[in-house]
């Protein structure tokens, strides 16, 4: 349930209106991808703290391990080898939920209350709400959260709302020994950023600069890259996210009428979990949203 | 480290080669990273691999593993033709103008009194030429042909950058850029800090590796500054700590030479181990080395070391031949040990040719494990498949495994590698049966000293009369133990200037070393630590990080050795006058009464400038040394000898000379020498290193690290990899000649070919921490592949460069 300590700015499908008396300061985790020498301790310390211990997988020929976010392993760290103008580098992006301004797994959402938006600016899983649609996977520009196989909810970093509620950095943030992961407000985590883009400059990165893509609202995990100009390079960060137009025309005209069919759905489910336990209908809907992610990534 | 973690903040250039620091010492990264981002601090490295450091560095510069000499000598002769040199440091703080004794040479790759059979060196005139005085002869205008300035410049003038390229591999232009970056730090008010760990000991010379940054900062005026120094970067949270209390036979607590066979009587072992000044004025601070010695002596056996008996210097074990790890491992090879005490080590794992070691071990009566996990040498006898293929039935061995609590389980001291004793509190209880490491051997003790005082034996004295004063006889606590290595007045320690003077009460803790005495009135355990719990209590569990220079000169901040100093040498962070070359970054200075400043002085606190006593006090010279004399096995200038297995024929430096091909003093036992392999059938440099993921062979024991990184791999390069037809992700079979593992390929961008001597060398990168007990996937060990050889002075194994040949497996 909601923590006392943070405001709800919005709720999955919910139109309650947002609390208004308290000021909240809106908050943001800066990765300074220049300072990241991907060490993990960041992988390890949210495993830690939020109580999640992936499978020990194999080694795929390359240093990411586990290989992908999973229900378990909310945050991971991706490398890319990159070779320009004969000059390699090796860049490493921590990977994880953005917490947009303008959510698109939260717009996405059918269950009442499954995701919140603080006013602080995280955007947090409330798995007890969760039906496990996979809508927010669909609705994710970054292709975050992940439907975990046990309980069919979706999962993702929460950036540890349970900590910021009680004063206190992320756990990945207290853990990276380098300083490459900062928190603070918005505004604070900003100028750090631009300092950080003229020390680059200087080093002779010419396109350094913070990114904090306005198509989903700015986000509140924000990156400092040695080429803002090409994020793709990081594993794939896409240049300019914004939320699906499937989405948005969800949202705007098709949800109300879908919520019903939901409705439905989920009544559909009762009578199927009665008869055949929940993992098959979960794992229907979840090859759905895997085949829509392969044509997606196509 | 000569200066400390925190320092590293302070420098202008961060050179990291032999090392890998964001890798294997993330957290003390940070530093490097501070430097970067509020100094405008460069960082460069040089390395096999465009490693994780290389990842954050502004420039990085190829490598073949196994020739950094070639790359050093190659800097030291940049800085001296290119005149890129600290003058006035480097004449008044070295022994750039010391003689050098007439008959000393060097010759195609050999020094001066070779014999080849004994592998070693007659270093007779490895020694400067002395004068009528006493004292070594200078020349202060550095033109003599003969003083060490000139010989260095001449030694050095064959490393050429074409030579450098040649012999590296490194392109020239990369070689010649990271030599722009070092000598930008010649200015009197730049720094450079060097970082170095394992990349550099583990070789067949490792310590003429680290020989020549120590000549590199002394031509660039680096040693005493803040952001300065060397920093030999500890694998270990507390291996500083184990080695300053040299739990390991050739030397006892605080760096004293242990006695040998030779050293007849204590006469004449003191007389050999404490030198004499060899020029006018200077400190020579190991002219105490009487009073560290009897102190330890008096620490060990109390009242039954007396004057008469020489301080029970008779009941020290003398040294009869080598000692260390591969000579201990060889004898058991050779069935001629019976029972070994393993504690806190896992040698199949960690000591090169496992076969041999494991042979080695099966011919042991027993072994005795004492350790917090189920390590692979506890099971060393027991068949794990393929990964470790052994026939029980032929092994006898008995093994014991007696449990320990962890670090984290007990409380004691860790001595990090800046030097600084950091108390630490027990956090929880440790599990099932397991004991703290003390009361284990406490009970050991006490039931060997009990049959010893029933049976008796041939010489039980030693053990008898032993010092036992703890609280529980089979509990020594660790406040205990510190306070003891600490050490105290057994006797009032009086003003040797005014005896009526009381300076330390009979049985006071001692404020530090400077208050020990050769008389038997004072008691310590390891001097280099005195002062760490003198009477005001213990100083290693201060934790005030109030920094009031704003150096990261933290000094209520646990303590360091020597008496809580932060920066060695740092007088030499002045001028000779006195004045700081860095009024920014003042360590010390002159006040004109005394020397004063963020640090505890590393100088008599009243030696004024025009006294002339030098910064490097614990050298009789009083002065850094370029010409190392008869310090090292190899000469007193380091020179480039290729590893025991090479990818080339012979060393290009001395193509003619196959004496010169590797180092010509390092040990190397019958058979060894047939196990190494030749480039004909192992093409391939290999070299062996850590990954952040893991911690040893520890981790793979826990599941957290072992889902970061869960399963042994491989690095090799793109084009070696489309040459052999490997592609990321495959299973493949790396061979030596002394075995074979099998790993998943890494293939990467990250390791290029390099063009060494005319000859394409792929290298072939292994990572340890696997083995067939843990949370990670059972795999091989890779010192199943390493050659059984060491550096020539403290044999350390070379494990960084080898060959290997590779195939699909």
């Amino acid at each position: 349930m909601a923590l006392q300590s943070l405001d709800i700015k919005q709720r999955s499908a919910t139109t309650t209106p947002s609390t208004q008396v308290r000021e909240t300061i809106e908050i943001a985790k800066l990765i300074d991808v220049s300072a990241c020498i991907g060490c993990k301790a960041c992988q390890v310390a949210c495993s830690e703290w939020n109580d999640i211990r992936d499978e020990v997988g194999n080694c795929h020929g390359v240093y990411d391990n586990p290989m992908d976010l999973s229900a378990k392993s909310w945050t991971v760290m991706r490398y890319t080898e990159v070779e320009q103008d004969n000059k390699l580098e090796w860049l490493i992006r921590k990977d994880g939920c953005m917490h947009c301004a303008d959510p698109g797994c939260l717009k996405a959402c059918p269950a009442p209350g499954a995701i919140i938006q603080y006013s602080n600016g995280i955007v947090d899983f409330h798995q007890e709400n969760c039906i496990g649609c996979g809508y927010c996977v669909t609705g994710c520009p970054f292709n975050v959260p992940r439907i975990s196989k046990e309980d069919s909810k979706a999962y993702k970093c929460s950036l540890c709302s349970d900590r910021v509620a009680v004063n206190q950095a992320p756990a990945c943030v207290k853990a990276c020994p380098t300083g490459a992961i900062q928190f603070g407000s918005k505004e604070d985590m900003k100028d750090y950023a631009a300092k950080r883009v003229e020390d680059l400059k200087e080093r002779g990165y010419d396109q350094a600069g913070l990114y904090d893509p306005q198509g989903v609202g700015g986000t509140h995990v924000m990156y400092v890259l040695h080429h803002a100009d090409k994020p793709d390079l990081y594993a794939g960060l896409p240049a300019n996210p914004s939320i699906s137009p499937l989405v948005a025309l969800w949202k705007g005209f098709a949800k109300p009428l879908a919520t019903l069919a939901l409705a439905g759905v989920a009544l559909g489910s009762l009578f199927h979990y009665v008869t055949k336990g929940p993992n098959e209908v979960s794992k229907e809907i979840e090859d759905e949203i895997e085949r829509e992610d392969k044509e997606e990534a196509k | 480290m000569t200066n400390h973690w925190v320092d590293i903040k302070n420098a202008d250039l961060v050179f990291v080669m032999g090392g890998n620091p964001a890798e294997a010492h993330p957290c003390g990264f940070k530093w490097a990273i501070e430097a970067k981002k509020n100094r405008k601090a460069k960082l460069v490295v040089v390395d096999p691999r465009f490693n994780r450091t290389a990842s954050v560095a502004d420039y990085y510069a190829p490598i073949r593993s196994g020739s950094d000499i070639a790359f050093l000598g190659g800097v030291i002769n940049y800085l001296l033709s290119n005149d890129k040199i600290h003058h006035e440091y480097v004449k008044a703080y070295t022994n750039a103008s010391f003689l050098i004794d007439g008959g000393f040479g060097f010759e195609d790759g050999i020094f001066t009194g070779y014999n080849e059979e004994k592998r070693s060196y007659d270093k007779s005139t490895w020694k400067y030429q002395m004068g009528d005085d006493g004292f070594a002869k200078v020349d202060e205008t550095l033109q003599d042909p003969r003083c060490a300035f000139q010989m260095m410049k001449a030694h050095y003038s064959r490393y050429t950058p074409e030579m450098v390229s040649q012999v590296c591999g490194t392109p020239k232009d990369a070689f010649l850029k990271v030599c722009e970056y070092i000598a930008s730090t010649a200015a009197a008010d730049k720094t450079m800090t060097s970082l170095y760990a394992l990349g550099w000991t583990e070789h067949s010379v490792g310590s003429q590796n680290i020989r020549c940054m120590a000549i590199i900062q002394q031509l660039l005026g680096n040693m005493g500054m803040a952001g300065g120094g060397i920093g030999a970067l500890r694998g270990h949270a507390n291996v500083q700590g184990i080695t300053d209390m040299c739990a390991y036979a050739q030397n006892l607590p605080g760096y004293l030479k242990a006695p040998t066979d030779a050293d007849k009587d204590r006469a004449s072992y003191l007389a050999s181990r404490t030198p004499k000044a060899l020029r006018p004025n200077q400190m020579n601070f190991p002219q105490n080395f009487p009073k560290w010695f009897t102190s330890l002596c008096k620490a060990w056996w109390g009242d039954a070391a007396t004057a008469e008996n020489d301080f029970a210097y008779d009941y020290l074990p003398k040294l009869g031949g080598a000692s260390d790890t591969l000579s201990i491992f060889n004898a058991m090879y050779e069935g001629k040990i019976n029972g070994f005490f393993c504690q806190g080590f896992n040698p199949l794992a960690s000591v090169p040719n496992k076969r041999k070691v494991g042979d080695g071990l099966a011919k042991l009566k027993y072994l005795v494990i004492i350790d917090p996990l189920a390590t692979d040498t506890s099971e060393f006898w027991k068949p794990h498949g393929e990964f470790n293929d052994v026939k029980p039935a032929e092994i006898q061995t008995e093994v014991f495994r007696l449990p320990t609590s962890l670090f984290a389980e007990t409380s004691g001291t860790f001595t990090n590698s800046g030097r600084v004793i950091q108390w630490r509190w027990k956090a929880a209880e440790a599990p099932g049966d397991s004991k703290d490491d003390t009361e284990i051997i406490a009970n050991l003790f006490l039931r060997l000293k009990a049959m010893y005082a029933k049976e008796g034996g041939a010489f039980a004295d030693p053990i008898l009369k032993l010092t036992w004063n703890y609280t529980q006889p089979l509990k020594p606590s660790s406040e205990e133990l510190l306070r003891e290595i600490n050490g105290k007045a057994i006797s009032d320690v009086l003003d040797p200037k005014d005896p009526t003077k009381v300076l330390v009460k009979a049985g006071e803790q001692l404020p530090s070393f400077a208050f020990l005495r050769d008389d038997g009135s004072t008691a310590c355990g390891n001097w280099i630590y005195s002062g760490v719990w003198p009477q005001a209590g213990n100083l290693s569990a201060r934790r005030d990080n109030s920094d009031p220079s704003g150096l990261g000169q933290t000094l209520n901040w646990g303590f360091a050795w020597p008496v809580n100093r932060r920066i060695l040498y740092n007088r030499a962070s002045a001028d000779p006058s006195g004045k700081p070359w860095d009024a920014k970054r003042t360590v010390l200075k002159w006040t004109g009464s005394a020397w004063a400043g963020n640090d505890i002085p590393d100088m008599r606190p009243n030696a004024a400038p025009e006294e002339m006593v030098m910064p490097f006090i614990m050298n009789p010279e009083g002065v850094a040394r370029l010409f190392a004399r008869d310090m090292l096995a190899e000469g007193p200038f380091p020179e480039h000898y290729e590893p025991f297995e090479s990818p080339l024929d012979n060393n290009p430096m001395h193509p003619n000379n196959p004496k010169a091909k590797s180092n010509p003093a390092a040990r190397v036992y019958k058979g060894d020498m047939e196990a190494f392999g030749t480039a004909k059938d192992f093409p391939y440099v290999a070299t062996t290193y850590r990954l952040t993921e893991h911690f040893h062979y520890w981790t793979k024991q826990s599941r957290i690290n072992a889902i970061m990184q869960p399963e042994q791999f491989v690095e090799i390069g793109e084009e070696l990899a489309k040459e052999k037809g490997i592609v990321a992700g495959d299973r493949i079979k790396i061979r030596s000649n002394r075995g074979f593992i099998k790993a998943v390929a890494v293939v990467t961008k990250r390791i290029k070919a390099l063009d060494v001597d005319g000859k394409k060398v792929h290298t072939v990168g292994i990572p340890i921490h696997f083995g067939f007990k843990g949370a990670t996937k059972p795999g091989f060990i890779t010192n199943t592949l390493t050659p059984f050889v060491g550096d020539a002075n403290v044999q350390t194994p070379e494990f960084k460069a080898f060959l290997v040949n590779i195939e699909k497996a």
